[in-house]
Protein backbone atom coordinates (compact mmCIF):
# COMPACT_ATOMS: atom_id res chain seq x y z
CA UNK A 1 0.00 0.00 0.00
CA UNK A 2 0.91 3.66 -0.91
CA UNK A 3 0.16 5.99 2.59
CA UNK A 4 -0.14 9.62 1.88
CA UNK A 5 0.01 12.03 5.36
CA UNK A 6 -2.55 14.61 4.05
CA UNK A 7 -1.70 18.14 6.14
CA UNK A 8 -4.50 19.73 7.08
CA UNK A 9 -4.60 23.13 9.55
CA UNK A 10 -7.67 24.00 11.48
CA UNK A 11 -9.34 21.17 9.51
CA UNK A 12 -8.74 22.32 5.72
CA UNK A 13 -6.00 20.79 3.45
CA UNK A 14 -3.41 22.39 2.56
CA UNK A 15 -2.77 22.19 -1.69
CA UNK A 16 0.27 20.01 -0.76
CA UNK A 17 -1.72 17.58 0.50
CA UNK A 18 -4.25 17.18 -2.62
CA UNK A 19 -0.51 17.26 -4.82
CA UNK A 20 0.75 14.63 -2.25
CA UNK A 21 -2.29 12.24 -3.02
CA UNK A 22 -2.23 13.11 -6.59
CA UNK A 23 1.71 11.91 -6.62
CA UNK A 24 1.00 8.81 -4.34
CA UNK A 25 -1.89 7.99 -6.92
CA UNK A 26 0.28 7.71 -9.34
CA UNK A 27 2.82 5.45 -7.13
CA UNK A 28 0.29 2.97 -6.65
CA UNK A 29 -0.79 2.38 -10.22
CA UNK A 30 2.88 2.21 -11.01
CA UNK A 31 2.77 -0.20 -8.39
CA UNK A 32 -0.17 -2.10 -9.20
CA UNK A 33 -1.33 -1.34 -5.33
CA UNK A 34 -3.93 0.42 -3.28
CA UNK A 35 -3.23 4.22 -2.39
CA UNK A 36 -4.68 5.20 0.71
CA UNK A 37 -4.81 8.74 2.47
CA UNK A 38 -4.17 9.15 6.21
CA UNK A 39 -5.32 12.49 8.09
CA UNK A 40 -4.54 13.52 11.57
CA UNK A 41 -6.57 15.81 14.22
CA UNK A 42 -10.04 17.23 12.57
CA UNK A 43 -9.78 17.22 9.09
CA UNK A 44 -13.50 17.90 7.86
CA UNK A 45 -14.01 16.66 4.33
CA UNK A 46 -11.35 13.74 4.40
CA UNK A 47 -13.41 11.96 1.92
CA UNK A 48 -12.61 14.95 -0.60
CA UNK A 49 -9.11 12.78 -0.90
CA UNK A 50 -10.81 10.20 -3.02
CA UNK A 51 -11.23 12.98 -5.69
CA UNK A 52 -7.41 12.97 -6.10
CA UNK A 53 -7.18 9.16 -6.09
CA UNK A 54 -6.71 8.15 -2.31
CA UNK A 55 -9.75 4.51 -2.38
CA UNK A 56 -9.42 5.04 1.37
CA UNK A 57 -8.88 7.37 3.97
CA UNK A 58 -7.69 6.83 7.20
CA UNK A 59 -7.91 9.28 10.46
CA UNK A 60 -7.06 9.35 13.99
CA UNK A 61 -8.58 12.23 15.50
CA UNK A 62 -6.80 11.63 19.30
CA UNK A 63 -7.75 15.64 20.45
CA UNK A 64 -3.90 15.68 21.04
CA UNK A 65 -3.13 15.81 17.36
CA UNK A 66 -4.53 19.13 17.55
CA UNK A 67 -1.17 20.64 17.63
CA UNK A 68 1.62 19.89 15.82
CA UNK A 69 4.62 17.69 17.94
CA UNK A 70 6.49 15.52 15.51
CA UNK A 71 7.40 12.80 18.10
CA UNK A 72 3.50 12.68 18.25
CA UNK A 73 2.37 12.91 14.81
CA UNK A 74 5.76 10.36 13.87
CA UNK A 75 4.00 8.05 16.55
CA UNK A 76 1.03 8.19 14.76
CA UNK A 77 2.02 7.95 11.17
CA UNK A 78 4.58 4.82 11.87
CA UNK A 79 1.29 3.46 14.01
CA UNK A 80 -0.54 3.23 10.73
CA UNK A 81 2.21 2.60 8.91
CA UNK A 82 2.77 -0.57 10.78
CA UNK A 83 -1.19 -1.53 11.00
CA UNK A 84 -1.73 -1.00 7.60
CA UNK A 85 1.43 -2.38 5.38
CA UNK A 86 2.18 0.30 4.05
CA UNK A 87 5.67 0.15 1.68
CA UNK A 88 5.65 3.38 0.42
CA UNK A 89 5.13 6.68 2.76
CA UNK A 90 4.32 10.06 0.94
CA UNK A 91 4.20 13.68 3.18
CA UNK A 92 4.99 16.93 1.62
CA UNK A 93 8.47 18.39 1.79
CA UNK A 94 6.97 21.50 4.15
CA UNK A 95 7.98 22.69 7.81
CA UNK A 96 5.98 19.74 8.94
CA UNK A 97 7.10 16.96 6.93
CA UNK A 98 10.59 18.19 6.98
CA UNK A 99 10.08 17.53 10.94
CA UNK A 100 8.62 14.36 10.13
CA UNK A 101 10.74 12.61 7.28
CA UNK A 102 14.07 11.87 9.37
CA UNK A 103 12.09 11.20 12.67
CA UNK A 104 10.10 8.49 9.93
CA UNK A 105 13.10 7.26 8.89
CA UNK A 106 14.99 6.42 11.83
CA UNK A 107 11.48 4.61 13.54
CA UNK A 108 10.53 2.51 10.68
CA UNK A 109 14.10 1.64 9.82
CA UNK A 110 13.35 3.45 6.26
CA UNK A 111 15.36 4.71 3.42
CA UNK A 112 14.24 8.61 2.42
CA UNK A 113 14.34 11.07 -0.41
CA UNK A 114 13.49 14.85 0.90
CA UNK A 115 11.93 17.02 -1.02
CA UNK A 116 11.39 14.30 -4.28
CA UNK A 117 10.90 16.40 -7.57
CA UNK A 118 9.15 14.11 -9.90
CA UNK A 119 7.31 10.42 -9.68
CA UNK A 120 9.90 7.81 -8.75
CA UNK A 121 11.02 4.80 -10.94
CA UNK A 122 10.33 1.45 -10.16
CA UNK A 123 12.07 -1.37 -11.39
CA UNK A 124 14.64 -3.55 -9.99
CA UNK A 125 15.25 -0.58 -8.21
CA UNK A 126 12.98 2.19 -6.67
CA UNK A 127 14.74 5.22 -7.85
CA UNK A 128 13.65 9.05 -6.58
CA UNK A 129 15.04 12.54 -7.87
CA UNK A 130 15.39 15.62 -6.35
CA UNK A 131 17.57 18.90 -6.95
CA UNK A 132 20.55 19.27 -4.80
CA UNK A 133 23.02 22.54 -4.49
CA UNK A 134 20.41 24.60 -4.51
CA UNK A 135 18.61 24.01 -7.44
CA UNK A 136 22.21 23.49 -9.11
CA UNK A 137 21.84 19.81 -10.13
CA UNK A 138 19.39 16.86 -9.65
CA UNK A 139 20.22 13.58 -7.84
CA UNK A 140 18.57 10.29 -8.75
CA UNK A 141 18.80 8.27 -5.25
CA UNK A 142 17.84 4.24 -4.99
CA UNK A 143 15.93 3.38 -1.50
CA UNK A 144 17.18 -0.08 -0.43
CA UNK A 145 14.75 -0.63 2.46
CA UNK A 146 11.57 -2.49 2.60
CA UNK A 147 9.91 0.68 3.69
CA UNK A 148 9.95 3.67 1.28
CA UNK A 149 9.78 7.46 2.50
CA UNK A 150 9.41 10.45 0.12
CA UNK A 151 8.79 14.00 0.98
CA UNK A 152 7.20 15.98 -2.53
CA UNK A 153 8.45 19.23 -3.06
CA UNK A 154 6.03 21.88 -3.04
CA UNK A 155 4.91 22.67 -6.89
CA UNK A 156 6.40 19.63 -8.40
CA UNK A 157 3.43 17.83 -9.59
CA UNK A 158 0.00 19.41 -9.82
CA UNK A 159 -3.03 17.62 -8.26
CA UNK A 160 -5.12 15.87 -10.42
CA UNK A 161 -9.24 15.34 -10.05
CA UNK A 162 -9.71 11.64 -10.72
CA UNK A 163 -13.53 12.15 -9.75
CA UNK A 164 -12.92 9.29 -7.44
CA UNK A 165 -14.67 8.98 -3.85
CA UNK A 166 -13.20 7.59 -0.66
CA UNK A 167 -14.53 5.89 2.39
CA UNK A 168 -13.40 7.60 5.47
CA UNK A 169 -12.51 4.68 8.45
CA UNK A 170 -11.46 5.14 12.13
CA UNK A 171 -7.87 4.20 13.28
CA UNK A 172 -6.31 3.89 16.70
CA UNK A 173 -2.98 4.44 17.42
CA UNK A 174 -1.31 4.64 20.66
CA UNK A 175 0.29 7.89 21.05
CA UNK A 176 3.12 9.17 23.88
CA UNK A 177 2.45 12.23 25.83
CA UNK A 178 3.30 15.61 24.09
CA UNK A 179 6.36 17.16 25.59
CA UNK A 180 5.85 20.22 24.06
CA UNK A 181 3.71 23.14 23.88
CA UNK A 182 2.44 25.48 21.30
CA UNK A 183 1.61 28.79 22.98
CA UNK A 184 0.50 31.04 19.93
CA UNK A 185 0.15 30.44 16.10
CA UNK A 186 0.71 33.94 14.50
CA UNK A 187 -0.72 33.87 10.75
CA UNK A 188 -0.04 36.31 7.88
CA UNK A 189 -3.85 37.77 6.60
CA UNK A 190 -4.62 37.76 3.45
CA UNK A 191 -2.48 36.51 0.76
CA UNK A 192 -1.09 32.52 -0.07
CA UNK A 193 1.66 31.67 2.07
CA UNK A 194 5.14 32.10 -0.50
CA UNK A 195 5.84 28.74 -0.32
CA UNK A 196 2.23 27.51 -1.30
CA UNK A 197 2.21 30.68 -4.25
CA UNK A 198 2.02 29.87 -7.66
CA UNK A 199 2.01 33.64 -8.84
CA UNK A 200 5.09 35.57 -7.04
CA UNK A 201 5.92 39.62 -7.86
CA UNK A 202 9.47 40.15 -6.32
CA UNK A 203 11.24 43.47 -5.82
CA UNK A 204 14.63 44.50 -4.92
CA UNK A 205 16.87 47.73 -4.57
CA UNK A 206 15.87 48.75 -7.44
CA UNK A 207 12.68 49.97 -6.07
CA UNK A 208 14.81 52.46 -3.92
CA UNK A 209 12.44 52.74 -1.05
CA UNK A 210 9.50 51.43 1.01
CA UNK A 211 7.51 54.31 -0.74
CA UNK A 212 7.15 53.38 -3.85
CA UNK A 213 5.77 49.75 -3.46
CA UNK A 214 2.32 50.80 -4.20
CA UNK A 215 3.15 49.63 -8.01
CA UNK A 216 4.49 46.14 -7.25
CA UNK A 217 1.36 45.92 -5.30
CA UNK A 218 -0.68 46.54 -8.28
CA UNK A 219 0.49 44.25 -10.26
CA UNK A 220 0.50 41.87 -7.36
CA UNK A 221 -3.26 42.21 -7.08
CA UNK A 222 -3.92 42.65 -10.43
CA UNK A 223 -2.59 38.97 -11.58
CA UNK A 224 -3.16 37.38 -7.69
CA UNK A 225 0.28 36.98 -7.19
CA UNK A 226 1.74 36.84 -3.22
CA UNK A 227 4.64 39.38 -3.08
CA UNK A 228 7.91 39.02 -2.35
CA UNK A 229 11.68 40.76 -1.48
CA UNK A 230 15.51 40.63 -2.08
CA UNK A 231 17.43 40.19 1.05
CA UNK A 232 18.47 43.72 1.31
CA UNK A 233 15.09 44.95 1.40
CA UNK A 234 13.73 43.05 4.51
CA UNK A 235 17.44 43.96 5.73
CA UNK A 236 16.70 46.86 5.22
CA UNK A 237 12.81 46.76 6.79
CA UNK A 238 11.22 47.76 3.87
CA UNK A 239 9.05 45.00 3.65
CA UNK A 240 8.64 42.19 6.25
CA UNK A 241 11.06 39.31 6.63
CA UNK A 242 8.38 36.81 5.55
CA UNK A 243 8.89 38.73 2.32
CA UNK A 244 12.27 37.43 2.08
CA UNK A 245 13.10 35.29 -0.91
CA UNK A 246 16.21 33.64 -1.61
CA UNK A 247 19.43 31.15 0.27
CA UNK A 248 18.73 32.73 3.92
CA UNK A 249 14.79 33.64 3.17
CA UNK A 250 11.92 31.12 1.79
CA UNK A 251 13.28 28.84 -1.26
CA UNK A 252 10.01 28.98 -3.57
CA UNK A 253 8.97 27.31 -6.85
CA UNK A 254 6.63 29.25 -8.36
CA UNK A 255 4.55 28.90 -11.65
CA UNK A 256 5.78 32.54 -12.17
CA UNK A 257 8.49 34.54 -11.01
CA UNK A 258 8.68 38.07 -11.95
CA UNK A 259 11.77 40.02 -10.64
CA UNK A 260 11.61 43.67 -10.40
CA UNK A 261 14.80 45.76 -9.60
CA UNK A 262 16.96 42.86 -8.38
CA UNK A 263 20.46 42.42 -9.79
CA UNK A 264 20.36 38.53 -9.15
CA UNK A 265 23.18 37.65 -6.98
CA UNK A 266 23.90 33.70 -6.85
CA UNK A 267 22.47 33.19 -3.19
CA UNK A 268 18.90 35.02 -4.59
CA UNK A 269 18.62 32.80 -7.59
CA UNK A 270 19.35 29.64 -5.50
CA UNK A 271 15.94 30.52 -3.78
CA UNK A 272 14.14 30.73 -6.76
CA UNK A 273 15.66 29.35 -9.57
CA UNK A 274 13.48 26.46 -9.98
CA UNK A 275 10.31 28.39 -10.48
CA UNK A 276 9.27 27.57 -13.96
CA UNK A 277 9.04 30.68 -15.89
CA UNK A 278 11.35 33.74 -15.19
CA UNK A 279 10.27 37.76 -15.99
CA UNK A 280 12.98 39.67 -15.10
CA UNK A 281 12.46 43.47 -15.22
CA UNK A 282 15.80 45.65 -14.60
CA UNK A 283 17.30 48.59 -16.25
CA UNK A 284 20.78 47.59 -16.18
CA UNK A 285 21.54 45.06 -19.06
CA UNK A 286 24.67 43.65 -17.28
CA UNK A 287 22.19 42.52 -14.57
CA UNK A 288 23.18 38.77 -14.28
CA UNK A 289 19.28 37.57 -13.65
CA UNK A 290 19.03 38.25 -17.27
CA UNK A 291 21.09 34.99 -17.86
CA UNK A 292 18.50 32.91 -15.30
CA UNK A 293 15.74 34.69 -16.95
CA UNK A 294 12.60 33.27 -19.67
CA UNK A 295 12.04 36.65 -20.39
CA UNK A 296 13.80 40.20 -19.85
CA UNK A 297 12.67 43.81 -20.15
CA UNK A 298 15.86 46.09 -19.83
CA UNK A 299 14.12 49.21 -18.75
CA UNK A 300 13.00 51.72 -16.07
CA UNK A 301 11.33 49.76 -13.53
CA UNK A 302 8.89 52.84 -12.69
CA UNK A 303 7.42 53.23 -16.30
CA UNK A 304 7.45 49.50 -17.26
CA UNK A 305 5.63 48.10 -14.32
CA UNK A 306 2.23 50.33 -14.10
CA UNK A 307 2.46 49.50 -17.95
CA UNK A 308 2.30 45.60 -17.97
CA UNK A 309 0.14 46.17 -15.00
CA UNK A 310 -2.26 48.07 -17.59
CA UNK A 311 -1.67 45.14 -20.21
CA UNK A 312 -2.33 42.09 -17.86
CA UNK A 313 -6.09 44.43 -17.05
CA UNK A 314 -6.83 44.47 -20.43
CA UNK A 315 -6.00 41.11 -21.43
CA UNK A 316 -8.17 39.86 -17.73
CA UNK A 317 -11.50 42.17 -19.45
CA UNK A 318 -10.79 40.57 -22.71
CA UNK A 319 -10.68 37.11 -21.37
CA UNK A 320 -13.75 37.08 -19.43
CA UNK B 1 24.23 24.13 30.42
CA UNK B 2 25.67 21.36 27.91
CA UNK B 3 25.38 22.50 24.27
CA UNK B 4 25.85 20.19 20.90
CA UNK B 5 25.97 21.90 17.78
CA UNK B 6 26.48 19.65 14.25
CA UNK B 7 28.25 21.66 11.72
CA UNK B 8 28.65 20.18 7.79
CA UNK B 9 31.07 21.03 5.19
CA UNK B 10 29.54 22.21 2.20
CA UNK B 11 31.10 23.44 -1.06
CA UNK B 12 30.83 27.55 -1.03
CA UNK B 13 27.30 28.88 -2.50
CA UNK B 14 29.21 30.20 -6.18
CA UNK B 15 31.17 27.24 -6.71
CA UNK B 16 30.87 25.44 -9.93
CA UNK B 17 28.89 22.65 -9.47
CA UNK B 18 30.64 19.03 -11.64
CA UNK B 19 30.29 15.41 -11.17
CA UNK B 20 33.42 12.77 -12.13
CA UNK B 21 32.93 8.57 -12.59
CA UNK B 22 30.21 8.71 -14.91
CA UNK B 23 27.97 11.52 -13.39
CA UNK B 24 28.38 9.26 -10.01
CA UNK B 25 30.83 11.64 -8.25
CA UNK B 26 30.65 15.03 -7.02
CA UNK B 27 33.72 16.71 -8.88
CA UNK B 28 35.47 18.51 -5.74
CA UNK B 29 38.28 19.73 -8.64
CA UNK B 30 38.78 23.53 -7.28
CA UNK B 31 35.83 23.52 -4.92
CA UNK B 32 35.76 25.80 -2.21
CA UNK B 33 34.61 24.27 1.01
CA UNK B 34 33.00 26.09 3.69
CA UNK B 35 31.59 25.63 7.11
CA UNK B 36 27.80 25.22 6.17
CA UNK B 37 26.62 28.77 6.45
CA UNK B 38 22.82 28.09 8.66
CA UNK B 39 25.26 25.87 11.17
CA UNK B 40 27.77 28.35 11.51
CA UNK B 41 25.87 31.90 11.35
CA UNK B 42 22.56 30.82 13.05
CA UNK B 43 22.98 27.06 14.83
CA UNK B 44 26.68 27.58 16.38
CA UNK B 45 26.22 31.24 17.52
CA UNK B 46 23.21 31.34 18.81
CA UNK B 47 24.98 28.26 21.10
CA UNK B 48 27.80 30.20 22.13
CA UNK B 49 25.40 33.07 23.39
CA UNK B 50 23.66 30.87 25.30
CA UNK B 51 26.58 29.74 26.58
CA UNK B 52 27.65 33.27 27.58
CA UNK B 53 24.27 33.99 29.27
CA UNK B 54 24.29 30.55 30.91
CA UNK B 55 27.30 29.04 31.74
CA UNK B 56 28.41 25.48 30.14
CA UNK B 57 30.05 24.72 27.15
CA UNK B 58 29.70 24.15 23.94
CA UNK B 59 30.71 20.79 21.75
CA UNK B 60 31.11 21.23 17.46
CA UNK B 61 30.18 17.75 16.28
CA UNK B 62 31.40 16.77 12.53
CA UNK B 63 31.41 13.80 10.34
CA UNK B 64 34.25 13.72 7.84
CA UNK B 65 37.59 12.83 6.72
CA UNK B 66 40.71 14.64 8.45
CA UNK B 67 40.49 16.81 5.31
CA UNK B 68 37.57 18.45 7.11
CA UNK B 69 39.91 19.34 10.53
CA UNK B 70 40.29 23.34 8.88
CA UNK B 71 36.66 23.67 9.03
CA UNK B 72 36.28 22.28 12.43
CA UNK B 73 38.88 24.59 13.34
CA UNK B 74 36.95 27.30 12.02
CA UNK B 75 33.86 26.31 14.15
CA UNK B 76 36.28 26.50 17.55
CA UNK B 77 37.66 29.43 16.06
CA UNK B 78 34.17 31.16 16.12
CA UNK B 79 34.12 30.00 19.72
CA UNK B 80 33.47 26.75 20.09
CA UNK B 81 34.90 24.68 23.41
CA UNK B 82 35.99 21.61 22.10
CA UNK B 83 35.14 19.78 18.66
CA UNK B 84 34.33 15.98 18.16
CA UNK B 85 35.47 14.22 14.52
CA UNK B 86 33.99 11.20 13.83
CA UNK B 87 36.22 9.83 10.91
CA UNK B 88 34.13 8.69 8.16
CA UNK B 89 32.94 9.38 4.55
CA UNK B 90 29.31 11.32 5.42
CA UNK B 91 27.58 8.90 2.73
CA UNK B 92 23.66 9.77 3.62
CA UNK B 93 21.87 11.94 5.99
CA UNK B 94 20.88 8.83 8.22
CA UNK B 95 24.72 7.18 8.42
CA UNK B 96 25.45 11.17 9.65
CA UNK B 97 22.61 11.27 12.42
CA UNK B 98 23.05 8.10 13.43
CA UNK B 99 26.93 8.21 14.01
CA UNK B 100 26.39 11.49 15.98
CA UNK B 101 23.49 10.25 17.96
CA UNK B 102 26.09 7.17 18.89
CA UNK B 103 28.76 9.99 20.18
CA UNK B 104 25.49 12.20 22.02
CA UNK B 105 24.03 9.04 23.58
CA UNK B 106 26.11 8.97 26.37
CA UNK B 107 26.71 13.00 26.93
CA UNK B 108 23.23 14.12 27.50
CA UNK B 109 23.31 16.87 26.01
CA UNK B 110 20.61 19.53 27.08
CA UNK B 111 20.56 21.49 23.64
CA UNK B 112 21.97 20.26 20.44
CA UNK B 113 21.52 22.15 17.62
CA UNK B 114 22.00 21.96 14.25
CA UNK B 115 21.57 24.47 10.59
CA UNK B 116 17.99 24.49 8.97
CA UNK B 117 19.61 22.25 5.97
CA UNK B 118 23.00 22.17 4.03
CA UNK B 119 23.52 23.99 1.09
CA UNK B 120 24.61 20.76 -0.42
CA UNK B 121 22.08 18.43 -0.34
CA UNK B 122 19.21 20.55 1.12
CA UNK B 123 17.06 17.87 2.94
CA UNK B 124 16.82 19.04 6.32
CA UNK B 125 16.78 15.56 7.45
CA UNK B 126 19.28 14.94 9.70
CA UNK B 127 17.99 17.07 13.14
CA UNK B 128 14.78 15.03 12.72
CA UNK B 129 16.58 11.73 12.80
CA UNK B 130 19.05 12.88 15.57
CA UNK B 131 15.86 13.84 17.48
CA UNK B 132 14.65 10.40 17.24
CA UNK B 133 17.21 8.63 17.97
CA UNK B 134 17.96 10.80 21.22
CA UNK B 135 14.41 10.74 21.87
CA UNK B 136 13.95 14.37 22.52
CA UNK B 137 11.06 16.93 21.18
CA UNK B 138 12.09 18.47 17.51
CA UNK B 139 11.85 21.90 16.68
CA UNK B 140 12.82 23.16 12.98
CA UNK B 141 13.19 26.48 11.40
CA UNK B 142 13.30 27.99 14.73
CA UNK B 143 13.85 32.25 14.44
CA UNK B 144 14.09 32.65 17.98
CA UNK B 145 15.06 30.87 20.96
CA UNK B 146 15.41 31.81 25.04
CA UNK B 147 15.77 29.59 27.36
CA UNK B 148 14.48 29.89 30.94
CA UNK B 149 15.98 27.35 33.71
CA UNK B 150 14.91 24.04 31.96
CA UNK B 151 12.39 25.49 29.98
CA UNK B 152 12.92 26.59 25.83
CA UNK B 153 10.46 29.43 24.05
CA UNK B 154 11.14 29.19 20.54
CA UNK B 155 9.58 30.86 17.25
CA UNK B 156 9.36 28.48 14.33
CA UNK B 157 8.71 29.65 10.74
CA UNK B 158 5.67 27.72 9.21
CA UNK B 159 4.07 28.07 5.79
CA UNK B 160 2.51 31.78 6.05
CA UNK B 161 3.32 32.43 9.76
CA UNK B 162 5.13 31.59 12.77
CA UNK B 163 4.58 29.17 15.42
CA UNK B 164 5.70 30.07 19.36
CA UNK B 165 6.52 26.93 21.81
CA UNK B 166 7.66 25.91 24.77
CA UNK B 167 9.33 23.01 25.21
CA UNK B 168 10.88 21.14 28.16
CA UNK B 169 15.23 20.06 27.94
CA UNK B 170 16.67 17.97 26.51
CA UNK B 171 15.54 18.91 23.04
CA UNK B 172 17.20 19.21 19.17
CA UNK B 173 16.56 22.53 17.26
CA UNK B 174 17.15 23.26 13.52
CA UNK B 175 18.26 27.24 13.28
CA UNK B 176 17.11 29.43 10.18
CA UNK B 177 17.84 33.43 9.80
CA UNK B 178 16.92 35.66 12.82
CA UNK B 179 18.26 33.21 15.52
CA UNK B 180 21.78 34.74 15.65
CA UNK B 181 24.11 37.32 14.13
CA UNK B 182 27.44 35.98 12.10
CA UNK B 183 30.12 35.97 13.73
CA UNK B 184 33.46 36.54 12.15
CA UNK B 185 36.47 34.90 14.10
CA UNK B 186 38.81 37.34 14.78
CA UNK B 187 42.95 36.54 15.23
CA UNK B 188 42.46 35.50 19.55
CA UNK B 189 39.96 33.39 18.33
CA UNK B 190 42.05 31.98 14.88
CA UNK B 191 45.61 31.47 17.55
CA UNK B 192 43.22 30.12 20.68
CA UNK B 193 41.52 27.52 18.37
CA UNK B 194 44.75 25.67 17.55
CA UNK B 195 44.76 25.30 20.96
CA UNK B 196 41.85 23.49 21.78
CA UNK B 197 40.84 19.88 21.87
CA UNK B 198 39.41 17.75 18.24
CA UNK B 199 39.07 14.63 19.15
CA UNK B 200 38.99 12.21 16.28
CA UNK B 201 36.22 8.90 17.08
CA UNK B 202 36.13 6.01 14.88
CA UNK B 203 32.46 5.61 12.96
CA UNK B 204 30.26 2.79 14.73
CA UNK B 205 28.36 -0.09 12.40
CA UNK B 206 25.75 1.59 10.18
CA UNK B 207 23.46 0.63 7.07
CA UNK B 208 22.69 2.81 4.18
CA UNK B 209 19.11 2.72 3.15
CA UNK B 210 19.08 5.53 0.86
CA UNK B 211 22.48 6.20 -1.69
CA UNK B 212 22.76 8.75 -4.31
CA UNK B 213 23.08 6.57 -7.56
CA UNK B 214 23.52 9.17 -10.04
CA UNK B 215 23.75 13.58 -10.61
CA UNK B 216 22.88 15.56 -13.46
CA UNK B 217 22.61 19.14 -14.16
CA UNK B 218 19.74 20.99 -15.42
CA UNK B 219 19.27 21.36 -18.91
CA UNK B 220 20.65 24.45 -19.88
CA UNK B 221 17.85 27.27 -19.95
CA UNK B 222 17.22 28.79 -23.57
CA UNK B 223 18.73 31.97 -23.68
CA UNK B 224 16.77 34.88 -22.47
CA UNK B 225 13.96 36.40 -24.35
CA UNK B 226 14.51 40.30 -24.33
CA UNK B 227 11.17 42.32 -24.90
CA UNK B 228 10.25 45.68 -26.63
CA UNK B 229 9.53 47.68 -22.84
CA UNK B 230 6.91 49.72 -24.95
CA UNK B 231 5.11 46.79 -26.00
CA UNK B 232 4.05 44.95 -22.52
CA UNK B 233 0.85 43.17 -24.74
CA UNK B 234 3.43 40.99 -26.01
CA UNK B 235 4.90 39.78 -22.41
CA UNK B 236 1.57 39.30 -21.56
CA UNK B 237 0.48 37.78 -24.90
CA UNK B 238 3.89 35.35 -24.08
CA UNK B 239 2.62 34.43 -20.73
CA UNK B 240 -0.66 33.40 -21.95
CA UNK B 241 0.23 31.40 -24.95
CA UNK B 242 3.55 30.26 -24.74
CA UNK B 243 4.40 29.83 -21.57
CA UNK B 244 0.79 29.07 -20.24
CA UNK B 245 1.14 30.80 -17.11
CA UNK B 246 -1.51 33.34 -16.69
Amino acid sequence: MVLIFAESTNGKFKKAAFEAVSYGYRVAQAMGSECAALVLGDAAEASQLGNYGASKVYRIGDASLRHFDSQVYTAAIAGAVEKLGASVVILSHSSTGKSLLGRLAVKLNAGSVAGASALPTIGDEFKVRKNVFSGKAVAEYVISSPIKLISLMGNAVAPEATGGTAEVAALEVALPASRITVKEVKTIEGTVPLPEAELVVSAGRGLKGPENWQIIEDLADTIGATTACSRPVADSDWRPHHEHVGQTGVAIRPNLYIAIGISGAIQHLAGVNRSKVIVVINKDPEAPFFKAADYGICADLFDVVPRLTDAIKKFKAANN
Amino acid sequence: MKLLVCISKTPDTTSRIAFTNDNTTFDSNGVQYILNPYDSWYALVRALELKEQLGGSVTIVNVGPSSNDAIIRKGLAIGADNAVRIDADPKSALYVAHQIAEFAKAENFDIVFLGKETIDYNGSEVGAMLAEYLDTPYISYATQMDVEGTTATISREIEGGTEVIEVALPLTVSCAKGMAEQRIPNMRGIMMAKRKPLKVVPPAESADLSTVSTYELPAEKSSVKMLDPENMDELVRLLHEEAKVL
